[in-house]
């Protein structure tokens, strides 16, 4: 037997297999297609949970999404571990571990619990007010110690294991919810051919048919129907059927995010499956089938375990063959509940008596209720309930005051009435309407392709209903292109239908102010708080929310947000429509991680970018750095060397022998067509026009605000072909930059652009021996300084391959950079670091760049430029074309605000004391005596020690810069003030003659 | 994610094709060097910024990588138009089709 409340013969399950669970460290056993909640009834348990804020005892609410209460972790091992999972969701697998969240030592005896007794200390608005002085003890005391006592669950601390996947999808029709209005939708549009996916969020299809005993479809009764309908779907070519799968955010022309729940339901999942599938889906139409929520009554202590929304008893009764309880009472202000405790008495539990708010209520269900011989009350309110852990009695008492009288119970069913799920309508932007006669919200204007059928339109009656639908169904089906329409609509034989019910709180909830009739259960917001945060001075309903958070928690006020709304218009005298409705947003329930990230973690979270050449650095240990997406050799290590050791060795091998380095990541954009040299003119600030082909210049390109954006050695191949470099980072920006040039205000230039960048391999030999290393290997071009002088350029072959060899200087040495098609670019590499050996040269990584180019007074764009450098600033004037009548940045240059004087420019900081080391970034003042803060006048750009200046040496941008060279400077750092020297920023070689030594 | 019709490509692409590139007919001008300190802050840095209509450049980064214009509403993001980069301002925007009222 699969718990002691499971009756013989009710429900749709099949007794044959069990299933073991644990909850708490308690076994049980249930029946596979039970949920964990339908399991822990079947087994008599209802106390699931303590509440969020009051460490209330809670039960099971609902039988669905809606949940607030029972939310459990559940563990399958150390790392997959998942808090906050509504049990009225996680369906049942053998061996399934649960555990109740939120309550120390055990879920019975919970030592939080004194909140509930200090509630006055809680009330609305509490955080705001309690803790707000002294401001430091928000950080260090009241912060931690409220996250650690409120709060839900806890996150698992390992990495999760899980695998997940992601899906685009694309249909004419998308169906969101699969009760009876999605399928008879869904058959409609699928019957003419067009593309369709139906998904609900339940393991089975059928929605409210689920628990309806009263529906008759096709000669069928309701839910068979659904199974039968849903079994056909499936079957069609042009149909995708998704189950567990939840419609969470209806986005920018009907694009949809759906989560797959594939394997949280197996016992062992297989490891090809994937625990989640998002399902992003493009649709030309949605229909929205995502039907209604029942509301709870608002009534002292509604939220002691045993006491739940009548159609949730419903489906545990006629869906799982569960009886909520041996003795229930029912509390109404609306027909559906009559039917729950109808369903109840007939399989045999002991129904109290029906507490029903409406004074004079007729109908067919009243009828039967009393032919049953239960006893009914009209007029009355269930003004509190008794029992802590479960509820044990109702209390009732006519509604406009009177004798009370006390009936015990083991459960309360109740229902005030069904709000339409306008949830996905509203994300869509569609703005709803207040329909005043049944007090509810339903879609009125749409901003989207889409249409509401059925319980979530407001559409009462099951024929109403499937009739509603089908004609949307073949409506959206024909918008999208279908011809034939078949028109097989289903015929309602029997229906159950009801509507109305009451918003906000019953008499029972108030005014008194020790109370706790609660409103949202997952937040513990009570009637009381609501009406205090109006007193309190809240007038939209949007502060009335945050005020006392009701709506926010992960359930989003599913059963909260009208009883919330409706308590505060009557408190502030205004009808509810002028109060608002609060912003629906998505996820509908809560989305994992795991599924929005998918595949897009660990090495598959960004791309990863490697040279050529990479292997061989790998193979000899080179320490890597990452710049942007690329990884580059940020120095290779001897044995024995730390990162200092290895870049002095290699700084100074570059200037005594030669270096090899990998520049390959360098940016390379190709500019070619009769216009190109035009077209170079109005890109960089150089003249290009008189360059000649084999020659290279330094270009600078700027912004058209006339600061500096890259730049690069340009070498010229041919009149109409120039070979660009720019920097790591900058090149995709930099060619669209060119790109927009080229296509909106020069279209009238014939010129390509083609980025080059992964094409060549670049080497760069750098150093006295560099051309003697080189020498050897190449053909076909004459290596002699008159043939090749410094910043030239030719083609030519080396070791065989094609190569476009450069001649520059990044460093200050004689230097070439050798440029071969990335395929060889390893081959090449390893037959000149062959060639190198003979001659002691080193590899050397971009930290060694970074100094022997520093030494030299070479900026680096984004480093020693921040976007706010002129060429003026960083000493390159001369590279200004002074005769050029327009570039991209002329007139922006030419601002008042970037010719003033005093403006910071780039000088050279050398330390009074040599071994010192200055920290990038760090300010410089002129007096360092000054109160603080004092008047900073600039920044070192870039720092570094000098093994061949035997020093260190620094780049910095200075106020006046160039005006104070020799003066002295300080830089104020915690451990004492640093002097330095203002200087040229060439620290080494200041006459360049090694460009050709 | 917004479809966006990319003028060349005479398709509907998924937005993440896509790069905007900020308020359209904005023109560069011919005598750059000899503007105004009024009309060169005019033309870099003073933008409409309007809540409604906006003409804006996009560019279809991930496909034919050409820059066109779109007309969109900053309210809805709804595309209304879009055409090829130098084509005019559209004088006469079409209405939006799918604003319709319910019952
Ligand atoms: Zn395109």
């Amino acid at each position: 037997m699969s718990g002691a409340f499971r009756i013989p013969g009710a429900g749709r399950l099949k007794q044959a297999k069990t299933a073991r669970f644990n909850f708490d460290g308690q076994a049980y056993t249930g029946i596979e297609g039970d949920t964990l909640a339908s399991a822990l009834l079947a087994n008599g348990v209802h106390l699931v949970g303590r509440s969020f804020k009051y460490h209330r005892p809670r039960g099971i609410l609902s039988a669905g999404a809606e949940e607030p209460n029972a939310l459990v972790e559940i563990k399958r091992d150390a790392a997959r571990k998942t808090p906050n999972v509504r049990a009225t969701v996680q369906e049942l697998y053998d061996g399934l571990e649960a555990q109740s969240q939120n309550r120390w030592p055990s879920l019975s005896f919970d030592v939080g619990a004194v909140n509930d007794i200090a509630s006055p200390l809680f009330s609305a608005g509490f955080y705001y007010k309690t803790f707000m002085w002294p401001k430091a003890a928000w950080k260090s005391l009241y912060e931690p110690k409220i996250r650690a006592a409120a709060g839900l669950g806890v996150s698992p601390d390992q990495p999760d294991p899980d695998h997940y996947s992601s899906r685009y999808g694309h249909c004419d029709v998308l169906v969101l919810g699969g009760g009876a209005a999605g399928i008879a939708a869904a058959l409609a549009a699928a019957e003419t051919g067009v593309r369709v996916i139906l998904a609900d969020e339940q393991a089975e299809f059928g929605g409210s048919l689920r628990f309806e005993t009263g529906a008759g479809i096709d000669g069928q009764d309701g839910f068979a129907w659904a199974q039968a309908a849903i079994a056909e779907l499936q079957g069609m070519d042009n149909v995708r059927v998704l189950s567990r799968t939840t419609a969470f955010g209806y986005y920018a022309q009907n694009f949809v995010g759906l989560v797959e729940r594939v394997s949280d339901h197996l016992s062992t999942p297989g490891h090809d499956l994937p625990r989640e599938r998002l399902w992003q889906v493009r649709a030309k139409r949605v229909v929205l089938a995502s039907g209604a929520i029942e509301r709870h009554m608002v009534f002292a202590d509604n939220d002691r375990p045993g006491i739940m929304l009548a159609g949730a008893a419903r489906t545990y009764l006629n869906h799982y063959g569960v009886a909520v309880g041996r003795q229930v009472g029912v509390y109404t202000a609306n027909d559906s509940a009559y039917a729950a405790a109808i369903d109840l008495k007939k399989a045999g539990v002991q129904v109290a008596a029906i507490v029903d708010l409406r004074d004079h209520p007729t109908g067919p269900v009243i009828d039967e209720a009393r032919a049953l011989g239960i006893e009914v009350n009209f007029g009355r309110a269930v003004i509190r309930a008794g029992g802590k852990l479960r509820v044990s009695s109702m209390t009732v008492q006519p509604k406009n005051g009177g004798g009370e009288r006390t009936i015990p119970v083991d459960a309360i069913l109740m229902s005030a009435g069904w709000t339409p799920s306008v949830h996905l309508f509203s994300q869509s932007r569609g703005k709803v309407a207040f329909n005043d006669e049944t007090k509810r919200f339903v879609p009125g204007t749409y901003a989207q392709d889409c249409v509401s059928v059925g319980a979530c339109n407001g559409t009462d009656g099951l024929s109403a209903t499937i009739d509603e639908a089908y004609a949307a169904g073949e409506k959206a089906a024909k918008d999208t292109g279908a011809k034939t329409v078949k028109s097989n609509r289903p015929k309602v034989d029997a229906s159950e239908s009801w509507s109305r019910g009451m918003l906000g709180a019953a008499p029972g909830a108030g005014p008194d102010t020790t109370v706790k009739a609660f409103v949202d259960f997952q937040n513990d917001v009570t009637a009381k708080d609501i009406r205090q945060a109006v007193h309190e001075g809240m007038r939209s309903i949007e502060h009335v929310k945050r005020f006392t958070t009701n709506g926010m928690a992960t359930d989003q006020g599913k059963t909260s947000n009208m009883h919330g709304l409706a308590i505060a218009a009557e408190e502030l005298g205004k009808p509810i429509p002028e109060v608002g409705l609060t912003t629906f947003r998505a996820p509908y329930t809560p989305v994992t991680f795991g599924a929005i990230v998918s595949h897009a973690r660990g090495p598959l979270f960004d791309p990863t970018r490697k040279t050529a050449i990479h292997p061989w650095a790998e193979a000899q240990g080179a320490v890597f750095e990452d710049v942007g997406q690329w990884k580059r050799a940020w120095y290779f290590p001897k044995a024995g060397e730390d990162m200092h050791a290895a870049v002095d060795r290699e700084c100074v091998a570059v200037r005594k022998t030669a270096g090899l380095f990998d520049a390959s990541t360098l940016g390379k954009i190709e500019v070619v067509g009769p216009d190109a040299a035009k077209f170079m003119e109005l890109l960089y600030t150089n003249p290009w026009e008189k360059l000649e082909p084999g020659r290279c210049r330094y270009g600078i390109m700027l912004r058209e605000d006339g600061f500096i954006y890259d730049d690069g050695v340009v070498g010229r191949l041919a009149p109409d072909r120039f070979h660009v470099t720019t920097t790591t980072g900058g090149a995709p920006r930099v060619m669209n930059h060119m790109e927009d040039y080229l296509q909106t205000e020069f279209p009238h230039l014939n010129v390509w652009l083609t980025s080059i960048t992964e094409q060549w391999a670049v080497i760069a030999v750098q150093g006295p021996k560099s051309r003697d290393i080189i020498a050897p290997l190449v053909e076909g071009i004459d290596m002699s300084d008159e043939a090749l002088p410094h910043m030239s350029v030719r083609e030519g072959k080396i070791c065989g391959v094609p190569t476009r060899l450069f001649r520059m200087s990044f460093t200050g040495e004689r230097g070439f950079e050798v440029n071969v098609p990335a395929d060889y670019g390893q081959a090449v590499w390893e037959a000149l670091w062959a060639e190198g050996q003979k001659h002691d040269a080193a590899a050397y990584g971009t930290e060694a760049m970074h100094v022997l180019r520093a030494e030299k007074g070479y900026i680096i764009v984004g480093q020693d430029t921040d976007g706010t450098v002129t060429p003026n600033d960083a000493g390159l004037d001369w590279a200004v074309g002074k005769k050029k009548a327009d570039f991209v940045g002329i007139r922006g240059m030419a601002r008042p605000d970037l010719v003033a004087k005093g403006r910071k420019q780039l000088v050279g900081l050398k330390t009074k004391d040599p071994k010192v080391v200055l920290e990038e970034g760090a300010q410089i003042v002129e007096d360092p005596k000054q109160a603080i803060p004092m008047k900073m006048i600039g920044h070192v750009t870039s720092s570094y020690w000098s093994e061949n200046c035997g020093r260190s040496i620094a780049l910095a941008l200075v106020a006046g810069g160039r005006d104070r060279m020799g003066d002295t400077l300080y830089v104020p750092m915690p451990n004492g003030v640093i002097e330095v020297e203002v200087s040229s920023m060439v620290f080494f070689d200041e006459t360049g003659g090694r460009l050709n030594g | 994610m917004l479809l966006i019709r990319c003028p060349y490509c005479e398709e509907e692409r998924p937005e993440l094709e896509f790069r905007n590139a900020g308020e359209a007919h904005i023109a560069r001008s011919a005598n750059m060097a000899g503007e105004s300190d009024d009309d060169f802050e005019k033309f870099f840095f003073i933008r409409s910024n309007p809540k409604g209509i906006i003409y804006e450049r996009w560019r279809h980064m991930h496909g034919c990588a050409r820059f066109f214009n779109a007309v969109r509403d900053t309210v809805t993001d709804k595309f209304i138009m879009t055409y090829k980069a130098g084509e005019p301002k559209p004088s006469n925007l079409p209405k939006i089709s799918n604003e319709v009222v319910a019952k």
